[in-house]
């Protein structure tokens, strides 16, 4: 026993008590990879794996209430004795961490439930394969999480990448689906090597890959900004920043929907996570201008991604291109709190920081929320083309109704959870005419008005989604047949939109359990006037304040007050007939917009941004036909001729293919003598 | 919160329910004088509502929950932001819980609402009206955001009451931003209360409506609540005209039952200039087409912008 | 906050001058542009004005009559006999369409101010923070005549240039010296006299002030 005491891995379960969180958080890793196991081993058992996503809710559920608890409570560290020789995986639980994991836990909870009652045998991967996929994506996200040294980090992170990847693909006899997962991969492997490279520079020459290692380094002139600026590339990479976006609308459609969830709700905050651990724990410069960067690039990825989704046709690339949008004022907020930290004024910096947090929490729950009703829609439907949806809500009233508290969650409408966020960022904005910066002073009413009109089209976007999907006429006769989400779909969709509200009304609770965050990465948190329970009042409570729970109290007592009158004073007789519509005999569900028409006066006022290609019909077309393709310029333009430039090297490489073995031996020959010449 | 504060929100919103209408009476009044026409009775708007109470309403078939809620949404909504808005006087319990950032979220809940409720019986007007009102909106509201900030830079608050209270008591500055601030206010609320430039509310064209063509398929008691919130977000968008850029006479702080009733005639006056001033603008534009309509509020959204950066350059 | 009533003054014609130069880059129609800047020349006297009354520099009030004389009556009056007669009353079309225009313009004042920034801490004068917005009319009366493709709302811009010039002179230096003012002056009568002969030159030959018509002259 005192053979094992000496080794340093027994700290996790010798110094139990202290390290409590941790090891509980290492025990749900593990469960989610037993789970996934045992899925494996039964690939083709429906049976079993409806009854193991349950279980990993419920892992996710553990995880979220340690979380909350580990917020609060010191740092926890420990080294595994998994790994390389003499190189072991450190672990650390700090606020930052422990914030992320509840936000993992608690969507995870309600996405796994709903994925027991959506996973279907289909064509694709098989169940059980998929429940092993899942679970490994899942526990990669939480060490991801837990990793205090750069190994484990990538361990995780391609783990991560990898598992995400197969899921994408599940449907992976169909040739575009293969197509949108290899982009995937291909762009999370290009933010792989800038972030490896990032740890690279971050070590500063020491050698020491551990965080520990990184935040005591000293680096020297240029290679901080190195540094943060391969972060941001690399994390952004995975999160969406522009103009590494284009992976993002082509693999939220093309996987299963409560993978699509997953990965906008979940996986792109661990890249927000790795970005605020690099630039505010393990990067000890503060830079002004790094953070100005951060923030035009946030406020253009959220103006071009709303911009975008306003004109999708097709209901999941329309969330994917809104879930860009959020990262983008996500990274927006982030931006203004580094801003702040380089000029010296923590308590604006943890209001930022408070505003990207709790957006990144919000989006989790409101994005993921749409996305698992987009799949409820799709497997009652069959169909993800706006086009040929409509009057959903006759046909399945559960999904329609949580999904309006979604939609009103994204639109930033008060009381529920999107408008706090949007409130605190807006404030924080407000306070920046307080820098000392002439400079940016000027550049600030800019960016707050990016940020409005940012927000205004959200509401655009999100009245088409929530409007073509779900209100007006059933578009195709073969909707009648939609059922409504079965009762685990409706549990995982009720957990979702209760958090959206709950987000909503107590924002205060939820500052509260970020302030910890606050403290660990810009040294102070909100302070005492966020304490009143009922107002949310950051800084200054003359400055402003903003108390939900009165919100929602006046608007139902306006509301219900104003049915009361009125039912009361009057008759409330109603009678039932044909819309009117002006008295045009001759409805048919075809005159209502489409998706393309709805979102047609944003095409023609920001045309620039778009690649149209339209096809018009001539007058003297005995069947015309109209239609209007809309693409990414950036696709265009930046894409498609560095994939000409890669080609060109490589057919200049294939210079160097002589099919003679001999040349091929002089090749490895006169590097190796090359290389001796140069290590002389 | 003191038993004065807790009466002074109560008149305040009795009052914005109960003269809403009488605005849009007098509106209209001075509309027709203007154009040399027969004026209506200034009673008209209440004489219409009652009517479309007393009537049976008649919804379509395939009208979900979401349309028969709506019209109740947009009153309660709008009776709230009445609320809110410092009409008559500072002292407003209510105000403390929602800023001018959440009257603006105010106003998108109800629009999104009426947008959401006009697609719901999937009829070709209605949608084409959501789909105008939307682009109205996603304009108009920023705007309004903007104009606000300028006032919460002067203030530093975006509560309305402190920015009232400081606007009405600096000695006397003039706040160059505050013109373009005006400006930018004065072409967002012709838009979102779809007034002459942007939208005719007398029109009966179907082809040129925006918020008429989302109301086509109300009737009855539904109607009536929608005209009537409709007057009541023509009253809050003036209150607020005056509160941002008139401020005087608003009674502030701890007062007394005699200075909140001498406030009513002030406000009462106040309107009425106002509602003459815009029965101008109204009589002396000529609607825009509806394309035309975004570079209008991309003019105010922009003049919003240039009031806070004026605001930076000259600090004031 | 307790600046001086003449300087808030100031600063309120300088906001408006600066509106104006908006307006115009908004503005279609041909003879508004030309009540417009017939009313940015206003602005601009009694900013002149201002500054006379302030500062007790007599030569100013004989640049403020000047301006008067020469900006709100004469030349907007030229201008408008000539869109009569050359019967181009009709929208201008831009080269990009309004709101992106309006969005370079925000673009340029955020530029504008902070070139402004070093030079008017230099400045000793009351006027000193005005500089920024001349130069940011200056800069957006370039941007109209740029993004115009007929030729009087070019000739407008380039009066509206020479304002935003003129309130720069009088906000960093109290005005130039009366000479180069005279000139100036002269120039730019002469110069829109020049000019309107040549619209009707231009029309003659090719029936329309469409400046789209002159790139047919370059050599090929």
């Amino acid at each position: 026993m005192e053979f094992l005491a000496e080794q340093p891995w027994m700290g996790l379960f010798t110094n139990l008590p202290a390290n409590l969180s941790l090891g509980l958080v290492v025990a749900a890793v593990s469960a989610w990879l037993a789970i996934g196991a045992v899925g494996a081993s039964f690939p083709e058992n429906l049976t079993l794996v409806r009854r193991l996503f349950p279980i990993g809710a419920l892992v996710g559920l553990g995880l979220a209430i340690v979380g909350i608890t580990a917020i609060h409570g010191p740092t926890q560290a420990t080294v595994l004795p998994l790994g390389l020789p003499d190189l072991p995986f450190h672990l650390r639980l700090d606020a930052l961490s422990a914030f992320f994991l509840v936000l993992l836990g608690a969507a995870t909870a309600g996405i796994s439930v709903f994925a027991a009652g959506y996973f279907r045998a289909g064509q694709g991967t098989a169940p059980g394969l998929l429940c092993l996929q899942y679970h490994v994506f899942l526990a990669s996200m939480a060490m991801v999480l837990l990793a205090d040294d750069a190994y484990l980090f990538m361990v995780s992170w391609e783990t991560m990448a990898l598992s995400s990847f197969f899921l994408v693909t599940t449907e992976h006899r169909i040739g575009e689906i293969r197509r949108a997962g290899f982009l995937y991969l291909l762009i999370a492997h290009v933010g792989a090597i800038a972030i490896l490279l990032c740890f690279g520079v971050l070590q500063g020459g020491t050698g020491d890959y551990s965080f520990d290692g990184m935040r005591t380094a000293k680096l020297q002139g240029f290679w901080p900004t190195a540094g943060f600026f391969l972060a941001l590339f690399g994390f952004g990479a995975k999160a969406g920043m522009l103009p590494l976006h284009v992976w993002l609308p082509e693999a939220h459609p093309a996987a299963p929907s409560p993978v699509s969830a997953l990965m906008s709700g979940v996986m792109l905050k661990t890249a927000i996570y790795g970005l605020l651990r690099v630039s505010f724990d393990l990067l000890q410069v503060e830079v002004w201008w790094w953070g100005v960067a951060a923030l035009g690039l946030g406020l253009f990825t959220a103006l071009y991604g709303v911009i975008f989704a306003t004109v999708q046709t097709d209901m999941k690339r329309l969330l994917a291109y809104s879930s860009i949008e959020n990262i983008g004022l996500i990274l927006a907020g982030f931006g203004l709190a580094l801003v702040f930290r380089a000029f010296q004024m923590p308590q604006l910096a943890a209001l930022a920081l408070a505003a990207t947090l709790y957006h990144c929490l919000n989006h989790a729950m409101f994005k993921s929320l749409l996305f698992l009703a987009t799949g409820s829609v799709l497997h009652a439907t069959r169909e993800r083309s706006l086009g040929k949806l409509g009057g959903l809500i006759h046909r399945m009233p559960w999904v329609a109704w949580l999904a309006l508290i979604g939609t009103l969650a994204i639109a930033g409408v008060p009381p529920l959870n999107g408008f706090v966020s949007e409130w605190l960022l807006l404030q924080a904005f407000l306070f920046t005419s307080e820098l000392p910066q002439g400079f940016i002073n000027m550049l600030i009413p800019i960016a707050a008005a990016s940020l409005a009109l940012t927000a205004a089209l959200a509401g655009y976007t999100i009245v088409k989604f929530y409007g073509v999907i779900f209100l007006g006429q059933a578009r195709e006769p073969a909707l009648a047949q939609a059922h409504d989400a079965g009762v685990r779909e409706r549990i995982g969709l009720v957990w979702l939109a209760l958090w959206c509200v709950l987000l909503g009304l107590f924002p205060v609770v939820v500052l509260d359990l970020l302030d910890p965050v606050n403290e660990m990465l810009v040294g102070r948190g909100l302070g005492a006037t966020t304490r009143d329970w009922l107002f949310l009042a950051p800084i200054d409570a003359n400055r402003a304040s903003f108390s939900p729970l009165i919100t929602l109290a006046g608007i139902a007592v306006t509301v219900l007050g104003t049915i009361f009158l009125v039912h009361r004073l009057y008759h409330h007789r109603l009678r039932r007939g044909p819309p009117w519509d002006c008295g045009f005999p001759l409805q048919t569900p075809r005159m209502q917009d489409s998706a393309e028409g709805f979102g047609q006066p944003i095409r023609q006022i920001f045309e620039v941004f778009f690649r149209i290609t339209r096809t018009l019909p001539t007058p003297f077309d005995k069947a015309p036909r109209y239609a209007v393709k809309v693409e990414d310029q950036l696709w265009y333009g930046l894409y498609l001729p560095m994939t000409k430039a890669v080609e060109f090297f490589t057919w200049l490489v294939g210079f160097l293919q002589q099919g003679r073995i001999s040349v091929y031996l002089a090749y490895s020959f006169f590097t190796l003598l090359a290389l001796l010449l140069f290590v002389r | 919160m003191t038993w004065i504060g807790a009466l002074s929100q109560l008149i305040q919103l009795a009052v914005a329910v109960l003269l809403a209408p009488l605005l849009l009476g007098w509106v209209n009044q001075c509309r027709a004088w203007l154009q040399n026409k027969r004026a209506p009775s200034l009673a008209q708007p209440y004489r219409m509502i009652r009517k479309l109470f007393l009537k049976e309403p008649v919804i379509a078939h395939n009208a979900s929950p979401i349309f028969r809620l709506t019209p109740y949404i947009v009153f309660g909504a709008m009776a709230l932001a009445a609320a809110i808005v410092p009409s008559l006087a500072t002292d407003l319990p209510f105000a403390t819980a929602a800023d001018a950032i959440a009257l603006v979220g105010i106003f998108a809940l109800a629009r999104i609402f009426i947008a959401l409720a006009a697609m719901d019986i999937g009829t070709a007007f209605g949608s084409l009206g959501a789909r105008r009102e939307m682009l109205i909106g996603f304009l108009a509201e920023p705007a309004l955001l903007m104009v606000f900030f300028t006032a919460s830079l002067i203030s530093q608050s975006t509560s309305l009451v402190t920015i009232v209270e400081t606007l009405a008591h600096r000695e006397f500055v003039i706040y160059p931003s505050l013109a373009f601030a005006g400006i930018a206010f004065t072409m967002v609320s012709l838009a979102e209360n779809a007034r002459v430039p942007v939208d005719n509310p007398a029109t009966h064209l179907e082809l040129t409506m925006i918020h008429e063509a989302m109301i086509l398929e109300y009737s009855g008691r539904h109607l009536a609540l929608i005209e009537w919130a409709s007057s009541l977000k023509l009253f809050n968008y003036s209150c607020l005209g005056l509160a941002l850029f008139f401020p005087w006479g608003i009674v502030e702080g701890a007062h007394d039952v005699v200075g909140l009733l001498w406030a009513i005639p002030v406000l009462v006056g106040k309107l009425a200039l106002g509602g003459f001033l815009l029965a101008l603008i109204e009589t002396m534009s000529a609607k825009l087409r509806i394309f035309r309509a975004p570079e209008f509020l991309g003019t105010a959204f922009l003049l919003g912008v240039l009031g806070m950066l004026v605001h930076q350059l000259l600090g004031a | 906050m307790s600046l001086p009533l003449s300087s808030q003054l100031l600063n309120l014609l300088a906001a408006v001058l600066l509106l104006l130069s908006f307006a115009m880059l908004a503005q279609r129609r041909l003879l508004s542009l030309v009540s417009l800047f017939a009313m940015q020349g206003f602005a601009l006297c009694l900013a002149t004005l201002l500054v006379a009354l302030t500062s007790t520099q007599t030569h100013l009030f004989y640049s403020a009559a000047l301006t008067l004389v020469l900006k709100v009556i004469v030349l907007p009056y030229f201008l408008y006999r000539m869109i009569h007669k050359l019967e181009v009353l009709w929208d201008v079309e831009t080269l990009l369409n309004i709101p992106m225009i309006m969005l370079l313009g925000i673009v340029l004042v955020v530029i504008a101010f902070n070139l402004a920034v070093p030079i008017s801490q230099l400045s000793s004068t009351i006027t000193r923070s005005m500089l920024g917005i001349a130069l940011a009319s200056v800069l957006l009366s370039f941007l109209m005549m740029i993004t115009r493709r007929k030729a009087i709302p070019q000739v407008i811009g380039f009066l509206a240039m020479e304002n935003g010039l003129f309130f720069a002179a009088i906000s960093a230096t109290y005005g130039m010296p009366m000479i180069i003012e005279l000139g100036i002056a002269l120039d730019v009568l002469v110069g829109v006299l020049i000019l309107g002969v040549f619209f009707f030159q231009i029309r003659e030959q090719f029936d329309s002030l469409d400046l789209e018509h002159l790139e047919k002259l370059r050599d090929e």
